[in-house]
């Protein structure tokens, strides 16, 4: 698609979230409306002076209960380029354990008046009640084996930009599906766009009732990659899961990893994604994940652009 | 001595008889001395005459699953906190769970609390005595001595031993004394971290689950155990529609086995979760309505003895935290009777069986004399008017927190006067 100069969000009716915890919050047109959002942002980050002045003098705490490089920069960055102050607190989860809790936490930072707050916890439903203790935007930016609702958008502008569509796709989620935030926050989103899933793993790590939150379900990989135009690999959690969840890596690999001959059961244009970080031969050969069917840097550049317009969004948005 | 008291005008409701019908009731020297139904009733020279205005008069409860805070977590409940809670729902007798601090695993504990009761309580106090030092599920305690001091049953409360072989060993020293081994079955490798009923509803919200079978492998195990070793045993609290049937099939070949459920399991499914609602996180999960349903016919049936309150107070400390994190429990002595008569006023159990499985039913188990309206039983006794509408608010609950699984929740039923052994004990304020 062809960049359009920026724009800031004066297009867009006001936004009627506070707050990003979940996917299932999201009605259609509200996604489809995050997403186009995020497509004028996209402009935005390549430009040579990459900023837009929409959220100067608010500011911006991100709060992670668990560490994520990735994730913590890409909202800083997000932030910092629509002209937010940002602050970077990282809780260990010993000081938490040492009496603080929560909710003690959410007080406190309530007190410095920050206008959103982006929190990533270990425990699902983390956020959802720190938000309801704090008094301004809340967004999750992952809980537990919750939701990661930004990584969802980011992945779905990333099919949309190389696909030029969602509606009619066929999108496979592979590995991990038991303990990953990101395929649920996929599966509803992609839902409620109307895609065909496929969640593809060994029994072990399909969690209860996975048939209701995806179109088809597989343990076989080939058969389940079979003609589908978006694969999403999903990060083995191998140091929890070896030896309980799954005998051994190499068995994994052997049986769940993505290569070339496995890929070629998919359609011959289809892309590959991972959340990220990968584990290169583990769940992905790392000639796929270099290859040029895999869009994995482009997602981490809609990540920026996905997190200005939802920040964008819910605070440029009438505030009650 | 006190005066006598007379209670007239009532509708007197007896499970163990099966009595439903208009009389009166005279209680002297802490007793029942006297029943008159029907026709006229003579007033004994000096007695107190209480005009009951055709309420319900029942056996008081006797809750079968009730923990305190006392010794050790005096924040969250007391014994005599505990004891006002239980006079204002009714509950006439309850037995305390060993899960204090120090647990209640030895003679000395038990004669504390019996003594602490007695000087605190309004209620009757009946400790529980745990089966295993310190609740750990290694070593036996000393059944017997704890027996001599007062403990009812055995129980290691919220634990479940996982040993077979010390289960079995458990059940057959009990057997000796015979006493009722009460067991919280669930099998702990199975639930794993899981923390609330495993199937969709927890894959949506991303929390791990708790098979069913957590529950029914080791009840399976349990009721073969007690069959083997001729113990008098007491499945603490069912949740599945697998445990009903389970209980069902060994009681024809087992008179001695018994089951429980909690009133949370009878009222609430795992969709009182919400979004994370951790009142609601209990340590038997809430299951499916499929399963709640299976329950209710559990308890039509007979497969299902008692109900009980599994009142368990916490603090807003552990439970204001993640729903992983948060601990389990719910509060429920003041609302038992009145969430129980739900399953009346719906149409699903009659009201004499519900008040069975909360009177005679944990009576007869826990060896007492109370639970029934007979002439000899001691005098606890409610009178309850059984539709009066109200909705739970937990800042006028009587227990010291405030976790309960009912807030906001409309009821039909209250307790208008509780009398322990011929006192009252709680009169309903208007």
């Amino acid at each position: 698609m062809a960049d359009m100069p920026a724009s800031t969000s004066g297009d867009f009716p006001p936004f009627r979230q506070r707050h990003l915890i979940s996917i299932a919050d999201l009605k259609q047109p509200e996604i489809i409306e995050l997403l186009d959002r995020a497509e004028r942002m996209v402009p935005v980050s390549r430009q040579e002076r990459k900023s837009l002045p929409t959220l100067s003098g608010k500011t911006q705490i991100n709060l992670f209960f668990e560490p994520s490089t990735r994730t913590q920069s890409s909202f800083e960055i997000a932030g910092k380029r629509l002209g937010a102050l940002v602050v970077n607190m990282s809780v260990k989860s010993s000081s938490v354990s040492k009496g603080e809790t929560l909710i003690d936490t959410a007080a406190t930072l309530n007190a410095m008046r920050p206008d959103v707050l982006v929190v990533r916890h270990s425990a699902a439903g983390a956020v959802e009640l720190l938000s309801q203790k704090v008094g301004c935007s809340v967004v999750n930016a992952g809980d537990g084996a919750h939701e990661h609702p930004t990584q969802a958008l980011l992945d779905a502008l990333t099919i949309r930009r190389h696909k030029g569509r969602i509606n009619g796709l066929t999108v496979a989620i592979c590995g991990d599906i038991a303990n990953s935030r990101v395929a649920r926050s996929n599966l509803l989103l992609l839902g409620a766009l109307h895609v065909r899933t496929r969640v593809i793993a060994p029994r072990n790590l399909l969690p209860a009732g996975i048939e209701h939150l995806a179109t088809e379900v597989f343990t076989d990989m080939e058969a389940g990659l079979k003609d589908v135009d978006v694969v999403m690999m999903l990060r083995l959690q191998h140091e929890r899961a070896s030896g309980k969840m799954i005998p051994s890596v190499r068995e994994y690999y052997r049986f769940y990893g993505l290569d070339a001959e496995r890929l070629a059961h998919a359609k011959p244009d289809a892309i590959v994604m991972h959340p990220g970080p990968m584990n290169r031969g583990v769940e992905i050969d790392p000639a796929i994940a270099d290859s040029a069917r895999s869009v994995i840097t482009d997602q981490v550049e809609m990540g920026v652009a996905v997190r200005m317009a939802v920040l964008d969004a819910l605070l440029s948005g009438e505030q009650a | 001595m006190t005066r006598p008291l007379l209670i007239e005008n009532a509708r007197v409701l007896d499970p163990a008889s099966g009595t439903d019908q208009k009389g009166a009731i005279l209680i002297e020297n802490g007793r029942i001395s006297d029943i008159a139904l029907g026709g006229p009733v003579g007033v004994p020279d000096g007695a107190e005459v209480v005009n009951a205005g055709g309420l319900a008069l029942a056996p008081g409860l006797v809750d079968m699953r009730v923990f305190t805070g006392e010794p050790g977590w005096e924040y969250r409940e007391t014994l005599a906190s505990a004891g006002q809670a239980a006079a204002a729902g009714g509950i006439t007798s309850f037995v305390m769970m060993p899960d204090t601090m120090p647990a209640v695993d030895d003679g000395a504990v038990v004669d504390f609390l019996v003594r602490r009761a007695k000087a605190t309580a309004k209620v009757n106090v009946l400790p529980a005595g745990g089966i295993t030092k310190g609740l750990a599920g290694k070593d036996l305690t000393e059944f017997g001595l704890m027996r001599e001091a007062g403990a009812v049953c055995l129980t290691d409360g919220r634990n479940s031993i996982q040993s077979t072989a010390l289960l079995r060993t458990a059940m057959s020293y009990a057997a000796n004394y015979d006493m009722t081994i009460v067991h919280h079955v669930a099998d702990a490798g199975l639930i794993g971290e899981g923390v609330m009923n495993e199937g969709l509803f927890a894959t949506v919200l991303g929390l791990k689950g708790v098979p069913r079978e957590a529950e029914t492998i080791p009840l399976a195990r349990d009721l073969q155990l007690a069959a083997l070793t001729g113990v008098r045993y007491h499945a603490a609290q069912i949740s599945t529609e697998g445990s009903v049937e389970i209980v069902a099939s060994a009681k024809k070949r087992n008179p001695r086995i018994t089951a429980g459920v909690s009133i949370n399991n009878l009222c609430l499914n795992e969709n009182d979760i919400g979004r994370y609602r951790t009142y609601f996180k209990l340590g038997t999960p809430l299951r499916t309505e499929a399963d709640r349903q299976a329950i209710i016919e559990g308890l039509r049936a007979g497969a299902i003895d008692t109900i009980h309150s599994d009142h368990d107070p916490q603090d807003s400390e552990v439970k204001r935290q993640p729903f992983a994190e948060a601990s389990n429990g719910a509060i429920g002595l003041e609302t038992l009777l009145a969430a129980a008569l739900r399953l009346v006023h719906s149409g699903d159990v009659p009201l004499l069986s519900v008040l069975k499985a909360m009177t005679y039913r944990p009576a007869q188990i826990l060896g007492l004399e109370s639970g029934r309206i007979a002439k000899g039983a001691p005098a606890d006794l409610i009178l309850v008017d059984l539709d009066y509408p109200w909705q739970v608010n937990e800042n006028q609950l009587r227990s010291r927190s405030r976790n309960t699984s009912f807030e906001g929740a409309r009821l039909a039923g209250k307790v208008m006067r509780t009398i322990v052994g011929g006192e009252t004990v709680f009169l309903h304020e208007d």
